[in-house]
C-alpha cells in the first residue's frame, strides 16, 4: 500500500490522500445515499401498511387484478441482473474490460426487459380502466369483481410504488450506459473501478425494493 | 504491510507551522472573476455563496415579518387585505424554514468550517457540494415564484384537505420547489457524513473532534433520514392534488391525519436540523472566549446524537388536537419531555464551562449569552407545550408562535450570528468594529424580547395564531410586539453595515485573533486555497487551553503532494514523533 500511494495516480482527486481513501469515501457516500432511498420508499411502505390494516379485504380483492406470472418473471429478471452487475464488478477488479462490458450490456438488457414487461402490465390495466385517481374508469366486468368503492386507493398506492421504482430502474439503465461507454474508453481497471462498484450498490437496492414490492402487491392471499 | 506502516509512523517527522499573519496567496486571490466563483468546487467559496443567498432570503423574509407586524398594529385592517395577510405569513414561514433556517448553519458556515476543522483540503465530494448549492438556489427561486404567483395561503405546513383541494392554487408548484430544496439538503448531509468519517487529518480521533463537528454529524444524520420522507410525502400530496389518488382525501377513503403524521415525521426532526448545528457553534465560541476546556466533552457530543435520535420519536406532539388516539398522545407527550434531557445537559455544561474561565465579552460571546437566555426560555416553554392538558389550551395560539421564535430565532439565528462574528475574520481576513458589534447584540436582545415576550402573554390569554383581526384587549401586546420588531430590524441593519464596512476598510485580521486552539485558526486568515500549506497533525483536543499554542501548529514535515502517506496516525505514535 505504501508504495503506490506515494505517487498520486491520475484518477485520484486533489483533496484525497490516496486511491483507497477516495474509494472508501465514494462507497460510504453511496451507502448513505441508499439509506436515503430506503427512507424515501419507507413513506410509501408506511402508507401501504396503514391502508392495508384499514381495508384488508380491499387489498386481497384488488391484488387479484395483478398478474402474478409476469410479476414473477420480472422478479427473476431483476435478480438475474443483480448477478450480472456483481459479475461486472468482478471483471473490473480483474482488469477484464471485455467481461466488464459484456456484463454491463446483459444488465442493461435485463433492466430493459423488466421495463418492457412493466409497460405491458400498465397498458393492460389502463385498457381495463384501472387507472390511478381521477382517471379511474373500470369496465363493467372489473367493477363487478372490484365492488369496493375504495379500490382506487389500492391502485393509487400500486402506481406510486411501481412508478417510483420504475423511475429508479430507468436511472439505473442510464448510469450503466454511461459506465459502458467509459469502460469502452478503458477508464476502469483493478486500481480504479469506483463508479462500477457504487452503481452496482445502487442497482442491488433497486432490485431489493422490487423483491419487497412483488409479494406485497401481487401475492396477497 | 501494517507492521511496516506502524514502523514508518513512529519515525514520522513533525514540524511546527506557525500561520503567517500576512498571507500572500489566499483562496480569495487564487482564482478571480465571476466565472471562477460560479464554477468553483472550493468548499470555502461555496460556503460564502450559500451565506450570501441565505442572507438575501433572510432579509426578504424579514421584511415580510415587519409588514405582518405593521398590519397587526390595529385590531382591524391597518394597511393590507386579509387574503394578502394570509399569503404573506405563508411566504414568511415557508421562506424562513426552507430557505433560511435549514441551510443556514450547515450549508453556509458548516461548509466553510467543517473541512478546516478536520484538517482536510475539501469535503469528500466537492462537485456534489457545488451541485447542492445550485439546486438550493434553483429550488428557492422556483418555490418563491410559485408562492408569490399563486396567492398560496395554506401556511408552511400545507395541511390536507385544504392543500389537496383543487381550489388551493399552486400546491403542485410550491411542493415541487420544496422537493428540489430537499435534494440540496440531502446532498449536504451525505457529503458531511462521508467527510467526517473519511477525511480527518492525522491524529483527529473521534475523541478529538471539535464539538461543532459532532453537531454537524448529528445534523447530517437527521437530514439523511428525515428529508426523503418529506420528499415522498409531498410527492403523494402532489399526486393527490393532480389526480385524487385518495390517500389523504377523506372523501375518497383517505386520511388527512396520515398527511400530518408524514409531514411531522420530517418537520419535527427538521427543527433539530435547524438548532443542533447552532449547538456546535455555541460550544466552539464559549470555549474560545472562556479560554478553558469544555466541561463535559462527551456529554455534549453524545447529547447531540441523543437529540437526533429522540427527535425522530416525538412528531405526534404537533397533533394533540388532531384526533390521534389518546394512547399515542400520552406516549408522544412523554417522549417530548425526554428531549429536554440532552438539551438541558448541553445548557448546564456550557454554563459550567464558564465557571472560573477567563471570560472575554467579545461580540460572538455576547451572542452566546443572548442564545443561552433566549434558548432556555424557548426550551422550557416547549416542555410546557408538550404537556397534554396545557397544550389543548395553548394549541395554535400566539404562545406557540412565541415558543418557536424563541428556539428558532433566539436559538438558531443567535448561534448563527455568534458563528458569523466568530469566523468572519477567518472567512474574510478583516476585523469588524467591535463596539458596533456589541451594540447590535444588545439591541437584538432588547428587540427580540420586546417582540416575543408579549406573545407568550397574549397566547396564554387566548389570542390564536395566524389571525388577521383581534379583539381590543390584545392591542397593547400586539403594539409592543410590533415596536420590538422594528428594533430588531434596526439591529440587523447595524450588523449588515458593520460587516460590509469591515470588507471595505476593516482592519486586517491576524491568523488567530481570538487565540483559539481550534484547528481552523491554525491556518492563515483568509486561508490558503488548500486550507493549509501542510498536512496538519493533531496531538491535543481542540479545547486543550492548558497546552501551549505551538503544539497546535504541527504538521507533517515531509509532504507528499500536500499530504503524507499515512493519514491514520494513532495518538501515542504521533506523540513519540
Amino acid at each position: 500500500m505504501a508504495n503506490h500511494s506515494a505517487t498520486h495516480p491520475a484518477h485520484v482527486q486533489h483533496h484525497f490522500v490516496d486511491s483507497d481513501q477516495q474509494f472508501e469515501s465514494a462507497k460510504l457516500g453511496m451507502w448513505v445515499f441508499l439509506v436515503n432511498e430506503i427512507l424515501f420508499f419507507g413513506g410509501l411502505f408506511c402508507a401501504y401498511i396503514v391502508f392495508r390494516a384499514w381495508y384488508p379485504e380491499l387489498f386481497t380483492q384488488a391484488a387479484l387484478e395483478l398478474n402474478k406470472l409476469w410479476g414473477g418473471v420480472n422478479t427473476i429478471v431483476l435478480i438475474g441482473s443483480s448477478l450480472t452487475v456483481a459479475m461486472a464488478i468482478r471483471s473490473a477488479q480483474k482488469n477484464q474490460t471485455k467481461g466488464l462490458r459484456i456484463n454491463l450490456l446483459i444488465t442493461i438488457a435485463l433492466a430493459c426487459v423488466f421495463m418492457v414487461i412493466k409497460y405491458f402490465e400498465y397498458e393492460h390495466k389502463l385498457h381495463l380502466g384501472i387507472a390511478p385517481g381521477s382517471f379511474w374508469n373500470p369496465t363493467p366486468e372489473i367493477l363487478h369483481e372490484l365492488s369496493d368503492p375504495r379500490a382506487n386507493i389500492f391502485f393509487g398506492i400500486y402506481y406510486m410504488m411501481t412508478g417510483v421504482h420504475g423511475l429508479h430502474v430507468l436511472v439505473g439503465i442510464g448510469l450503466m450506459i454511461w459506465l459502458y461507454i467509459r469502460a469502452g474508453k478503458g477508464h476502469f481497471n483493478s486500481e480504479y473501478y469506483t463508479p462500477v462498484e457504487i452503481t452496482g450498490l445502487y442497482w442491488h437496492l433497486v432490485d431489493l425494493i422490487w423483491i419487497f414490492l412483488f409479494p406485497l402487491l401481487y401475492l396477497i392471499e | 504491510m501494517a507492521v511496516a506502516e506502524t514502523k514508518n509512523l513512529t519515525t514520522l517527522q513533525v514540524k511546527r507551522f506557525k500561520p503567517s499573519d500576512n498571507p500572500t496567496n489566499t483562496y480569495l486571490t487564487d482564482e478571480k472573476g465571476l466565472w471562477a466563483w460560479m464554477t468553483t468546487v472550493d468548499h470555502k467559496k461555496i460556503g460564502l455563496m450559500y451565506l450570501g443567498a441565505v442572507a438575501f432570503f433572510f432579509a426578504l423574509a424579514g421584511f415580510l415579518a415587519l409588514a405582518l407586524r405593521t398590519e397587526l398594529w390595529t385590531p382591524a385592517k391597518t394597511f393590507i387585505e386579509a387574503d394578502t395577510y394570509n399569503q404573506l405569513f405563508t411566504l414568511h414561514g415557508a421562506m424562513m424554514v426552507f430557505f433560511v433556517l435549514v441551510p443556514s448553519i450547515p450549508a453556509a458556515l458548516g461548509n466553510f468550517v467543517l473541512p478546516m476543522q478536520l484538517g482536510a483540503k475539501d469535503v469528500a465530494f466537492p462537485r456534489l457540494n457545488l451541485a447542492s448549492f445550485y439546486i438550493y438556489v434553483f429550488g428557492a427561486i422556483f418555490t418563491f415564484i410559485s408562492l408569490a404567483n399563486n396567492g398560496f395561503d395554506t401556511g408552511w405546513t400545507f395541511y390536507t384537505p385544504y392543500s389537496s383541494d383543487a381550489n388551493s392554487a399552486g400546491v403542485i408548484w410550491v411542493t415541487l420547489g420544496v422537493f428540489i430544496l430537499g435534494f440540496s439538503s440531502i446532498l449536504t448531509g451525505t457529503n458531511f457524513i462521508t467527510t467526517i468519517h473519511k477525511l480527518r487529518a492525522p491524529g483527529i480521533t473521534w475523541g478529538r473532534l471539535p464539538l461543532n463537528i459532532w453537531a454537524l454529524y448529528a445534523t447530517s444524520i437527521i437530514q439523511v433520514l428525515a428529508t426523503p420522507v418529506l420528499a415522498i410525502t409531498i410527492l403523494l400530496l402532489s399526486m393527490e392534488n393532480i389526480m385524487d389518488i385518495g390517500i389523504f382525501d377523506p372523501a375518497l377513503g383517505g386520511d388527512p391525519v396520515l398527511y400530518q403524521h408524514f409531514f411531522w415525521f420530517y418537520s419535527h426532526p427538521a427543527v433539530y436540523i435547524m438548532i443542533v448545528p447552532g449547538f456546535g457553534i455555541i460550544s466552539e465560541v464559549i470555549t474560545t472566549f472562556s479560554k478553558k476546556h469544555i466541561f463535559g466533552y462527551w456529554a455534549i457530543a453524545l447529547s447531540s446524537l441523543a437529540i437526533a435520535f429522540i427527535g425522530f420519536l416525538v412528531w405526534g406532539h404537533h397533533m394533540f388536537t388532531s384526533g390521534q388516539s389518546s394512547v399515542a398522545t400520552t406516549v408522544f407527550s412523554f417522549l417530548t419531555f425526554l428531549v429536554g434531557i440532552p438539551t438541558g445537559i448541553k445548557i448546564l455544561n456550557w454554563v459550567a464551562t464558564l465557571y472560573k474561565g477567563s471570560i472575554d465579552m467579545k461580540t460572538p460571546m455576547l451572542y452566546v449569552f443572548v442564545f443561552l437566555f433566549l434558548f432556555t426560555i424557548g426550551g422550557f416553554t416547549g416542555i410546557t407545550l408538550g404537556a397534554l392538558s396545557v397544550d389543548i389550551h395553548l394549541h395554535d395560539t400566539y404562545y406557540v408562535v412565541a415558543h418557536f421564535h424563541y428556539v428558532m430565532m433566539g436559538g438558531t439565528l443567535m448561534a448563527l450570528l455568534a458563528g458569523l462574528h466568530y469566523w468572519w475574520p477567518k472567512m474574510t481576513g478583516k476585523m469588524y468594529n467591535e463596539t458596533l458589534g456589541r451594540i447590535s447584540a444588545v439591541l437584538i436582545f432588547i428587540g427580540f424580547n420586546t417582540t416575543f415576550l408579549p406573545q407568550f402573554v397574549m397566547g396564554a390569554q387566548g389570542m390564536p395564531r395566524r389571525y388577521y383581526n383581534y379583539i381590543d384587549q390584545f392591542t397593547i401586546f400586539h403594539q409592543t410586539s410590533t415596536i420590538g420588531s422594528y428594533i430588531l430590524g434596526v439591529a440587523f441593519l447595524i450588523i449588515l453595515y458593520n460587516l460590509m464596512k469591515s470588507l471595505i476598510n476593516g482592519e486586517k485580521a491576524p491568523a488567530n485573533p481570538w487565540n483559539s486552539r481550534g484547528l481552523e485558526w491554525q491556518a492563515t486568515s483568509p486561508p490558503d486555497f488548500h486550507n493549509f500549506d501542510h498536512t496538519p497533525v493533531i496531538i491535543h483536543g481542540p479545547y486543550d487551553y492548558h497546552q501551549p499554542m505551538e503544539e497546535f501548529q504541527l504538521g507533517l514535515a515531509v509532504s507528499h503532494n500536500g499530504h503524507g502517506d499515512h493519514h491514520e496516525v494513532t495518538t501515542d505514535e504521533t506523540e513519540k514523533a
